[in-house]
Protein backbone atom coordinates (compact mmCIF):
# COMPACT_ATOMS: atom_id res chain seq x y z
CA UNK A 1 0.00 0.00 0.00
CA UNK A 2 1.31 3.43 -0.98
CA UNK A 3 2.13 5.79 1.91
CA UNK A 4 0.83 9.31 1.37
CA UNK A 5 2.84 12.49 1.96
CA UNK A 6 1.59 16.06 2.27
CA UNK A 7 4.14 18.02 0.26
CA UNK A 8 2.33 21.30 -0.18
CA UNK A 9 0.07 23.51 1.93
CA UNK A 10 -1.70 26.78 1.27
CA UNK A 11 -4.22 28.78 3.28
CA UNK A 12 -6.17 32.00 3.33
CA UNK A 13 -8.53 32.85 6.19
CA UNK A 14 -9.09 35.36 8.98
CA UNK A 15 -5.69 34.46 10.41
CA UNK A 16 -3.65 35.29 7.33
CA UNK A 17 -3.10 34.83 3.64
CA UNK A 18 -0.46 32.10 3.68
CA UNK A 19 -0.02 28.77 5.44
CA UNK A 20 2.92 30.32 7.34
CA UNK A 21 0.76 33.19 8.64
CA UNK A 22 -1.92 30.64 9.59
CA UNK A 23 0.66 28.52 11.46
CA UNK A 24 2.08 31.55 13.27
CA UNK A 25 -1.40 32.68 14.39
CA UNK A 26 -2.61 29.31 15.70
CA UNK A 27 0.75 28.71 17.39
CA UNK A 28 0.41 31.96 19.29
CA UNK A 29 -3.29 31.55 20.09
CA UNK A 30 -4.34 34.65 18.16
CA UNK A 31 -8.02 34.80 17.22
CA UNK A 32 -9.15 36.29 13.91
CA UNK A 33 -12.74 36.83 15.08
CA UNK A 34 -14.11 40.37 14.83
CA UNK A 35 -16.98 42.47 13.46
CA UNK A 36 -18.30 41.30 10.07
CA UNK A 37 -17.61 44.05 7.52
CA UNK A 38 -18.63 42.59 4.15
CA UNK A 39 -22.35 42.57 5.04
CA UNK A 40 -24.49 45.15 6.82
CA UNK A 41 -25.04 43.54 10.24
CA UNK A 42 -27.28 46.23 11.79
CA UNK A 43 -30.38 43.98 11.65
CA UNK A 44 -28.78 40.87 13.17
CA UNK A 45 -28.66 39.27 16.58
CA UNK A 46 -24.93 38.70 16.06
CA UNK A 47 -22.20 40.94 14.70
CA UNK A 48 -19.01 38.92 14.64
CA UNK A 49 -17.34 36.54 12.23
CA UNK A 50 -13.92 35.46 11.02
CA UNK A 51 -13.48 37.22 7.69
CA UNK A 52 -10.37 37.56 5.55
CA UNK A 53 -9.56 41.17 6.49
CA UNK A 54 -9.70 43.76 3.68
CA UNK A 55 -9.91 41.10 0.98
CA UNK A 56 -9.82 42.21 -2.62
CA UNK A 57 -9.19 40.09 -5.72
CA UNK A 58 -6.73 42.61 -7.17
CA UNK A 59 -3.41 41.21 -6.03
CA UNK A 60 -4.51 37.72 -7.12
CA UNK A 61 -6.66 37.95 -10.26
CA UNK A 62 -7.11 40.47 -13.03
CA UNK A 63 -10.56 42.02 -13.19
CA UNK A 64 -11.77 39.96 -16.12
CA UNK A 65 -10.78 36.66 -14.55
CA UNK A 66 -12.31 37.71 -11.23
CA UNK A 67 -15.59 38.41 -13.06
CA UNK A 68 -15.92 34.64 -13.46
CA UNK A 69 -15.12 33.71 -9.86
CA UNK A 70 -17.12 34.03 -6.66
CA UNK A 71 -15.09 34.85 -3.56
CA UNK A 72 -15.11 31.18 -2.48
CA UNK A 73 -13.57 30.05 -5.80
CA UNK A 74 -10.95 32.81 -5.55
CA UNK A 75 -9.99 31.54 -2.10
CA UNK A 76 -9.72 28.00 -3.51
CA UNK A 77 -7.29 29.07 -6.24
CA UNK A 78 -5.25 31.33 -3.94
CA UNK A 79 -4.69 28.46 -1.47
CA UNK A 80 -4.05 25.97 -4.29
CA UNK A 81 -1.42 28.26 -5.86
CA UNK A 82 0.45 28.42 -2.58
CA UNK A 83 0.18 24.66 -1.99
CA UNK A 84 1.39 23.81 -5.49
CA UNK A 85 4.26 26.33 -5.31
CA UNK A 86 5.18 24.84 -1.94
CA UNK A 87 5.16 21.25 -3.26
CA UNK A 88 6.85 22.26 -6.53
CA UNK A 89 5.87 19.02 -8.27
CA UNK A 90 7.99 17.84 -11.19
CA UNK A 91 5.22 18.47 -13.73
CA UNK A 92 5.17 16.24 -16.78
CA UNK A 93 2.37 15.90 -19.33
CA UNK A 94 1.44 12.55 -17.71
CA UNK A 95 1.33 14.04 -14.23
CA UNK A 96 -0.95 16.89 -15.33
CA UNK A 97 -3.15 14.41 -17.18
CA UNK A 98 -3.62 12.11 -14.19
CA UNK A 99 -3.45 14.37 -11.12
CA UNK A 100 -6.68 14.67 -9.11
CA UNK A 101 -8.44 17.71 -7.70
CA UNK A 102 -10.93 17.11 -4.90
CA UNK A 103 -12.40 20.09 -3.08
CA UNK A 104 -15.02 20.60 -0.40
CA UNK A 105 -17.62 23.35 -0.28
CA UNK A 106 -20.84 23.56 1.67
CA UNK A 107 -22.68 26.56 0.23
CA UNK A 108 -20.76 27.46 -2.95
CA UNK A 109 -20.99 30.97 -4.37
CA UNK A 110 -23.53 32.36 -1.93
CA UNK A 111 -22.74 36.05 -2.40
CA UNK A 112 -23.22 35.67 -6.15
CA UNK A 113 -26.52 33.85 -5.72
CA UNK A 114 -27.74 36.33 -3.13
CA UNK A 115 -26.96 39.30 -5.40
CA UNK A 116 -28.56 37.62 -8.39
CA UNK A 117 -31.76 36.67 -6.60
CA UNK A 118 -32.10 40.15 -5.07
CA UNK A 119 -32.39 41.43 -8.63
CA UNK A 120 -35.56 39.44 -9.25
CA UNK A 121 -37.07 39.27 -5.76
CA UNK A 122 -36.18 42.66 -4.33
CA UNK A 123 -35.49 44.99 -7.24
CA UNK A 124 -38.31 43.64 -9.40
CA UNK A 125 -36.13 43.12 -12.43
CA UNK A 126 -36.78 40.25 -14.78
CA UNK A 127 -33.25 38.94 -15.29
CA UNK A 128 -30.18 37.86 -13.35
CA UNK A 129 -26.55 38.01 -14.43
CA UNK A 130 -25.62 35.17 -16.82
CA UNK A 131 -22.61 34.17 -14.70
CA UNK A 132 -24.80 33.51 -11.66
CA UNK A 133 -24.87 29.75 -12.28
CA UNK A 134 -21.15 29.17 -13.05
CA UNK A 135 -20.11 31.38 -10.14
CA UNK A 136 -22.51 29.78 -7.67
CA UNK A 137 -21.88 26.09 -8.38
CA UNK A 138 -20.02 24.42 -5.50
CA UNK A 139 -17.55 22.76 -7.88
CA UNK A 140 -16.32 26.12 -9.23
CA UNK A 141 -13.32 25.96 -6.88
CA UNK A 142 -12.18 22.61 -8.31
CA UNK A 143 -12.84 23.79 -11.87
CA UNK A 144 -10.79 26.97 -11.50
CA UNK A 145 -7.94 25.03 -9.87
CA UNK A 146 -7.91 22.64 -12.82
CA UNK A 147 -7.76 25.55 -15.29
CA UNK A 148 -5.08 27.31 -13.24
CA UNK A 149 -2.68 24.37 -13.45
CA UNK A 150 -3.85 22.59 -16.60
CA UNK A 151 -4.62 19.52 -14.49
CA UNK A 152 -6.98 17.20 -16.36
CA UNK A 153 -7.36 14.15 -14.12
CA UNK A 154 -10.28 13.13 -11.87
CA UNK A 155 -11.71 16.33 -10.38
CA UNK A 156 -14.80 16.82 -8.27
CA UNK A 157 -16.31 18.51 -5.24
CA UNK A 158 -17.78 16.98 -2.13
CA UNK A 159 -20.53 18.77 -0.22
CA UNK A 160 -21.22 17.38 3.22
CA UNK A 161 -21.81 20.61 5.14
CA UNK A 162 -19.13 21.07 7.83
CA UNK A 163 -17.35 17.83 6.89
CA UNK A 164 -16.97 18.67 3.17
CA UNK A 165 -13.23 19.34 3.16
CA UNK A 166 -12.41 16.38 5.42
CA UNK A 167 -14.37 14.07 3.13
CA UNK A 168 -12.53 15.62 0.14
CA UNK A 169 -9.07 15.18 1.69
CA UNK A 170 -9.94 11.64 2.77
CA UNK A 171 -11.03 10.74 -0.73
CA UNK A 172 -7.86 12.25 -2.21
CA UNK A 173 -5.80 10.33 0.36
CA UNK A 174 -7.43 7.05 -0.66
CA UNK A 175 -6.87 7.80 -4.35
CA UNK A 176 -3.14 8.32 -3.80
CA UNK A 177 -2.92 5.31 -1.48
CA UNK A 178 -4.61 3.04 -4.00
CA UNK A 179 -2.54 4.29 -6.92
CA UNK A 180 -5.58 5.79 -8.63
CA UNK A 181 -3.83 9.17 -8.90
CA UNK A 182 -0.15 10.16 -8.78
CA UNK A 183 -0.81 13.55 -7.15
CA UNK A 184 -3.82 15.32 -5.67
CA UNK A 185 -4.69 18.92 -4.91
CA UNK A 186 -7.29 18.77 -2.17
CA UNK A 187 -8.92 20.85 0.55
CA UNK A 188 -11.92 23.13 0.89
CA UNK A 189 -13.05 26.70 0.43
CA UNK A 190 -15.98 28.76 1.62
CA UNK A 191 -17.21 32.36 1.64
CA UNK A 192 -20.53 32.29 3.47
CA UNK A 193 -20.95 35.96 4.42
CA UNK A 194 -23.98 36.75 2.31
CA UNK A 195 -26.98 38.49 3.88
CA UNK A 196 -29.32 35.57 3.17
CA UNK A 197 -27.04 32.85 4.52
CA UNK A 198 -26.24 34.91 7.61
CA UNK A 199 -30.00 35.36 8.22
CA UNK A 200 -30.45 31.59 7.85
CA UNK A 201 -27.71 30.95 10.43
CA UNK A 202 -29.28 33.53 12.73
CA UNK A 203 -32.59 31.66 12.54
CA UNK A 204 -30.90 28.47 13.74
CA UNK A 205 -29.90 30.27 16.95
CA UNK A 206 -26.47 28.66 17.09
CA UNK A 207 -24.31 31.73 16.40
CA UNK A 208 -22.56 33.33 19.35
CA UNK A 209 -23.30 36.99 20.13
CA UNK A 210 -19.64 37.56 21.03
CA UNK A 211 -16.99 34.98 20.22
CA UNK A 212 -16.39 31.25 19.85
CA UNK A 213 -15.47 29.55 23.15
CA UNK A 214 -15.28 25.82 22.45
CA UNK A 215 -15.61 23.53 25.49
CA UNK A 216 -15.85 26.55 27.84
CA UNK A 217 -18.81 26.50 30.22
CA UNK A 218 -19.83 29.99 29.09
CA UNK A 219 -19.82 29.11 25.37
CA UNK A 220 -22.70 30.62 23.39
CA UNK A 221 -22.34 29.06 19.98
CA UNK A 222 -20.31 29.11 16.82
CA UNK A 223 -18.73 31.96 14.86
CA UNK A 224 -18.84 31.70 11.07
CA UNK A 225 -15.59 31.91 9.17
CA UNK A 226 -14.41 31.99 5.58
CA UNK A 227 -11.35 31.04 3.60
CA UNK A 228 -9.63 28.04 2.12
CA UNK A 229 -6.88 25.57 2.77
CA UNK A 230 -5.42 23.31 0.09
CA UNK A 231 -2.91 20.48 0.30
CA UNK A 232 -0.82 18.64 -2.25
CA UNK A 233 -0.70 14.88 -1.67
CA UNK A 234 1.62 12.44 -3.37
CA UNK A 235 3.17 9.04 -2.71
CA UNK A 236 5.71 9.26 0.11
CA UNK A 237 8.38 7.34 -1.78
CA UNK A 238 8.05 9.55 -4.85
CA UNK A 239 8.17 12.67 -2.69
CA UNK A 240 11.31 11.45 -0.92
CA UNK A 241 12.92 10.43 -4.22
CA UNK A 242 12.59 13.95 -5.61
CA UNK A 243 13.72 15.52 -2.33
CA UNK A 244 10.41 17.24 -1.57
CA UNK A 245 9.76 18.77 1.82
CA UNK A 246 7.18 16.62 3.59
CA UNK A 247 4.91 18.41 6.08
CA UNK A 248 3.32 15.23 7.42
CA UNK A 249 1.75 11.95 6.32
CA UNK A 250 -1.91 11.10 6.09
CA UNK A 251 -2.26 7.58 7.48
CA UNK A 252 -5.99 6.98 7.86
CA UNK A 253 -9.48 8.15 7.03
CA UNK A 254 -12.78 7.18 8.63
CA UNK A 255 -16.37 8.09 7.90
CA UNK A 256 -19.79 7.45 9.41
CA UNK A 257 -23.40 8.60 9.33
CA UNK A 258 -25.32 9.28 12.54
CA UNK A 259 -28.64 8.20 11.01
CA UNK A 260 -30.40 9.97 13.85
CA UNK A 261 -31.21 13.69 13.49
CA UNK A 262 -30.71 16.35 10.83
CA UNK A 263 -28.98 18.79 13.21
CA UNK A 264 -28.44 17.23 16.63
CA UNK A 265 -25.08 15.45 16.77
CA UNK A 266 -24.72 11.85 17.89
CA UNK A 267 -21.78 10.86 20.08
CA UNK A 268 -22.07 7.34 18.78
CA UNK A 269 -21.77 8.45 15.13
CA UNK A 270 -18.73 10.62 15.91
CA UNK A 271 -17.09 7.79 17.86
CA UNK A 272 -17.65 5.38 14.97
CA UNK A 273 -15.90 7.79 12.57
CA UNK A 274 -12.89 8.13 14.89
CA UNK A 275 -12.71 4.33 15.31
CA UNK A 276 -12.94 3.92 11.53
CA UNK A 277 -10.01 6.32 11.02
CA UNK A 278 -7.94 4.45 13.61
CA UNK A 279 -8.80 1.12 11.98
CA UNK A 280 -7.95 2.47 8.51
CA UNK A 281 -4.59 3.66 9.86
CA UNK A 282 -4.02 0.42 11.83
CA UNK A 283 -3.51 2.52 14.96
CA UNK A 284 -4.47 1.85 18.57
CA UNK A 285 -6.17 4.71 20.46
CA UNK A 286 -3.11 4.93 22.72
CA UNK A 287 -0.95 6.05 19.80
CA UNK A 288 -2.89 9.29 19.21
CA UNK A 289 -1.20 12.27 20.84
CA UNK A 290 -3.41 15.16 19.73
CA UNK A 291 -6.93 15.70 18.40
CA UNK A 292 -7.99 18.77 16.47
CA UNK A 293 -11.63 18.75 17.52
CA UNK A 294 -14.66 19.69 15.48
CA UNK A 295 -15.30 21.92 18.54
CA UNK A 296 -17.86 24.36 17.18
CA UNK A 297 -18.57 26.03 20.51
CA UNK A 298 -22.26 25.13 20.44
CA UNK A 299 -23.79 23.65 23.56
CA UNK A 300 -24.70 20.42 21.77
CA UNK A 301 -21.56 19.71 19.71
CA UNK A 302 -19.03 20.12 22.46
CA UNK A 303 -20.87 17.82 24.89
CA UNK A 304 -21.47 15.22 22.22
CA UNK A 305 -17.90 15.35 20.89
CA UNK A 306 -16.52 15.03 24.43
CA UNK A 307 -18.65 11.92 24.98
CA UNK A 308 -17.44 10.49 21.69
CA UNK A 309 -13.76 11.10 22.51
CA UNK A 310 -14.27 9.60 25.97
CA UNK A 311 -15.92 6.54 24.42
CA UNK A 312 -13.03 5.95 22.00
CA UNK A 313 -10.09 6.85 24.26
CA UNK A 314 -11.41 5.84 27.70
CA UNK A 315 -9.28 6.83 30.67
CA UNK A 316 -6.56 8.12 28.31
CA UNK A 317 -8.51 11.36 27.77
CA UNK A 318 -6.84 12.80 30.87
CA UNK A 319 -3.54 12.85 28.96
CA UNK A 320 -4.84 13.53 25.48
CA UNK A 321 -4.70 17.15 24.32
CA UNK A 322 -7.80 18.13 22.31
CA UNK A 323 -8.16 21.66 20.97
CA UNK A 324 -10.55 23.54 18.72
CA UNK A 325 -8.89 26.01 16.40
CA UNK A 326 -12.36 27.24 15.34
CA UNK A 327 -11.84 29.57 18.32
CA UNK A 328 -9.34 31.39 16.08
CA UNK A 329 -10.32 30.87 12.39
CA UNK A 330 -14.06 30.50 12.99
CA UNK A 331 -16.27 27.82 11.50
CA UNK A 332 -15.51 27.95 7.79
CA UNK A 333 -18.12 25.26 6.97
CA UNK A 334 -16.94 23.50 3.80
CA UNK A 335 -13.38 24.77 4.34
CA UNK A 336 -13.31 23.90 8.05
CA UNK A 337 -11.97 20.37 7.63
CA UNK A 338 -9.09 21.65 5.49
CA UNK A 339 -8.09 24.51 7.79
CA UNK A 340 -8.24 22.11 10.74
CA UNK A 341 -6.30 19.38 8.97
CA UNK A 342 -3.67 22.05 8.32
CA UNK A 343 -3.75 22.98 12.02
CA UNK A 344 -3.07 19.33 12.91
CA UNK A 345 -0.27 19.21 10.31
CA UNK A 346 1.30 22.32 11.88
CA UNK A 347 1.06 20.70 15.32
CA UNK A 348 2.85 17.55 14.12
CA UNK A 349 5.41 19.37 12.00
CA UNK A 350 6.34 22.19 14.37
CA UNK A 351 5.83 20.40 17.70
CA UNK A 352 3.36 23.04 18.90
CA UNK A 353 -0.19 22.08 19.86
CA UNK A 354 -2.51 24.98 19.01
CA UNK A 355 -4.76 26.10 21.86
CA UNK A 356 -8.49 26.44 22.28
CA UNK A 357 -8.64 30.26 22.41
CA UNK A 358 -11.25 32.35 24.26
CA UNK A 359 -11.55 29.65 26.93
CA UNK A 360 -12.86 30.92 30.25
CA UNK A 361 -14.23 28.16 32.41
CA UNK A 362 -14.04 24.38 32.60
CA UNK A 363 -17.31 22.58 31.82
CA UNK A 364 -17.75 19.26 33.67
CA UNK A 365 -19.61 18.01 30.59
CA UNK A 366 -16.55 18.75 28.45
CA UNK A 367 -13.96 17.10 30.66
CA UNK A 368 -11.02 17.14 28.24
CA UNK A 369 -7.52 18.63 28.17
CA UNK A 370 -8.49 21.42 25.77
CA UNK A 371 -5.10 23.20 25.76
CA UNK A 372 -6.76 26.39 27.02
CA UNK A 373 -5.63 29.71 25.55
CA UNK A 374 -1.91 28.98 25.26
CA UNK A 375 -0.18 26.77 22.71
CA UNK A 376 1.80 23.88 24.14
CA UNK A 377 5.14 22.54 22.97
CA UNK A 378 4.83 18.78 22.46
CA UNK A 379 6.31 16.42 19.90
CA UNK A 380 3.44 14.18 18.91
CA UNK A 381 3.63 11.33 16.41
CA UNK A 382 -0.03 10.81 15.51
CA UNK A 383 -3.01 13.18 15.44
CA UNK A 384 -6.68 13.08 14.45
CA UNK A 385 -8.68 15.85 12.80
CA UNK A 386 -12.41 15.57 13.51
CA UNK A 387 -15.19 16.90 11.27
CA UNK A 388 -18.85 16.33 12.10
CA UNK A 389 -21.52 17.80 9.84
CA UNK A 390 -25.12 18.86 10.12
CA UNK A 391 -26.97 15.91 8.68
CA UNK A 392 -24.85 13.59 10.81
CA UNK A 393 -22.15 12.90 8.20
CA UNK A 394 -18.79 12.50 9.91
CA UNK A 395 -15.21 12.40 8.60
CA UNK A 396 -12.00 11.91 10.56
CA UNK A 397 -8.44 12.10 9.22
CA UNK A 398 -5.44 10.44 10.92
CA UNK A 399 -2.06 12.11 10.43
CA UNK A 400 1.51 11.22 11.27
CA UNK A 401 4.55 13.40 11.90
CA UNK A 402 7.52 12.89 9.62
CA UNK A 403 10.70 11.88 11.42
CA UNK A 404 13.50 14.31 10.63
CA UNK B 1 -51.54 37.33 29.92
CA UNK B 2 -54.70 37.07 27.80
CA UNK B 3 -56.45 33.87 26.84
CA UNK B 4 -56.18 34.96 23.21
CA UNK B 5 -52.37 35.05 23.49
CA UNK B 6 -52.29 31.59 25.05
CA UNK B 7 -54.56 30.15 22.34
CA UNK B 8 -52.38 31.63 19.59
CA UNK B 9 -49.20 30.20 21.16
CA UNK B 10 -50.80 26.75 21.52
CA UNK B 11 -51.90 26.87 17.89
CA UNK B 12 -48.41 27.87 16.69
CA UNK B 13 -46.86 24.96 18.61
CA UNK B 14 -49.33 22.35 17.35
CA UNK B 15 -49.13 23.65 13.77
CA UNK B 16 -45.31 23.77 13.71
CA UNK B 17 -44.89 20.38 15.34
CA UNK B 18 -47.83 18.93 13.35
CA UNK B 19 -49.51 17.45 16.38
CA UNK B 20 -53.23 17.55 17.28
CA UNK B 21 -54.14 20.89 18.93
CA UNK B 22 -55.68 19.12 21.93
CA UNK B 23 -52.28 17.61 22.84
CA UNK B 24 -50.83 21.05 23.65
CA UNK B 25 -51.93 22.88 26.80
CA UNK B 26 -50.59 25.74 28.89
CA UNK B 27 -49.25 23.08 31.29
CA UNK B 28 -47.34 21.06 28.66
CA UNK B 29 -43.59 20.96 28.87
CA UNK B 30 -41.37 20.65 25.82
CA UNK B 31 -39.80 17.34 26.80
CA UNK B 32 -43.27 15.83 27.18
CA UNK B 33 -44.24 17.13 23.71
CA UNK B 34 -41.00 15.67 22.35
CA UNK B 35 -39.84 19.10 21.15
CA UNK B 36 -36.11 19.02 20.34
CA UNK B 37 -33.79 21.95 19.64
CA UNK B 38 -34.60 22.14 15.92
CA UNK B 39 -38.37 21.98 16.64
CA UNK B 40 -37.83 24.78 19.15
CA UNK B 41 -36.15 27.16 16.71
CA UNK B 42 -38.95 26.50 14.20
CA UNK B 43 -41.56 27.34 16.82
CA UNK B 44 -39.68 30.53 17.77
CA UNK B 45 -39.59 31.52 14.09
CA UNK B 46 -43.36 30.94 13.80
CA UNK B 47 -44.02 32.89 17.02
CA UNK B 48 -41.96 35.85 15.78
CA UNK B 49 -44.12 35.94 12.65
CA UNK B 50 -47.40 35.39 14.54
CA UNK B 51 -46.79 38.24 17.02
CA UNK B 52 -44.47 40.44 14.92
CA UNK B 53 -41.81 40.40 17.60
CA UNK B 54 -38.13 39.54 17.77
CA UNK B 55 -37.23 36.92 20.36
CA UNK B 56 -33.63 37.28 21.58
CA UNK B 57 -31.51 34.14 21.99
CA UNK B 58 -30.82 34.74 25.67
CA UNK B 59 -34.55 35.04 26.41
CA UNK B 60 -35.18 31.47 25.29
CA UNK B 61 -32.38 29.53 26.94
CA UNK B 62 -34.21 28.87 30.19
CA UNK B 63 -37.65 28.27 28.65
CA UNK B 64 -38.69 24.66 29.19
CA UNK B 65 -42.49 24.70 28.97
CA UNK B 66 -45.47 26.34 27.32
CA UNK B 67 -46.35 28.54 30.28
CA UNK B 68 -42.85 30.08 30.38
CA UNK B 69 -43.07 30.57 26.64
CA UNK B 70 -46.43 32.42 26.90
CA UNK B 71 -45.09 34.60 29.72
CA UNK B 72 -42.02 35.48 27.66
CA UNK B 73 -44.11 36.41 24.62
CA UNK B 74 -46.47 38.48 26.76
CA UNK B 75 -43.49 40.41 28.12
CA UNK B 76 -42.01 40.99 24.64
CA UNK B 77 -45.38 42.29 23.36
CA UNK B 78 -45.74 44.62 26.38
CA UNK B 79 -42.16 45.89 25.97
CA UNK B 80 -42.75 46.52 22.29
CA UNK B 81 -45.97 48.47 22.95
CA UNK B 82 -44.21 50.72 25.46
CA UNK B 83 -41.37 51.57 23.05
CA UNK B 84 -41.46 55.04 21.49
CA UNK B 85 -42.39 54.85 17.78
CA UNK B 86 -39.38 54.44 15.51
CA UNK B 87 -38.13 57.68 14.00
CA UNK B 88 -38.56 57.56 10.25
Amino acid sequence: MVRVAITGAGAICALGRTAAEFAAAISSGRSGIGPIRSTNMSEFRFRNGAEVPDYSHTPYFDDRRADFMDRFAQFAVIAAREAVADAAPAWTPELRENAAIITGSCVGGQSTEDTGFQEVYKHGRNRVHPLTIPKTMANAGASHISMEFGVTGPSFTISTACSSAAHAIGQAYWMIRSGAAPLAITGGSEAPFSFGILKAWEAMRVVSPDTCRPFSKDRHGMILGEGAAMLVLEPLDAARARGARIHAEIVGFGMSADASHITQPSAEGAARAMRAALRDAALAPDQIGYINAHGTGTLANDISETAAIQAVFGSRVKNLPVSSTKSMHGHALGAAGALECLAAIVALRDGILPPTANFNERDPECDLDVVPNHARAAQVEYALSNSFAFGGLNAVLALRAVAH
Amino acid sequence: MSDDLIQRVLKVISTSKRIPPETVTIDSDFAQLNIDSMDAVEILFALENEFDISIPDDAVRAVRNVRQMCEGIDKLITDKASEPPAVQ
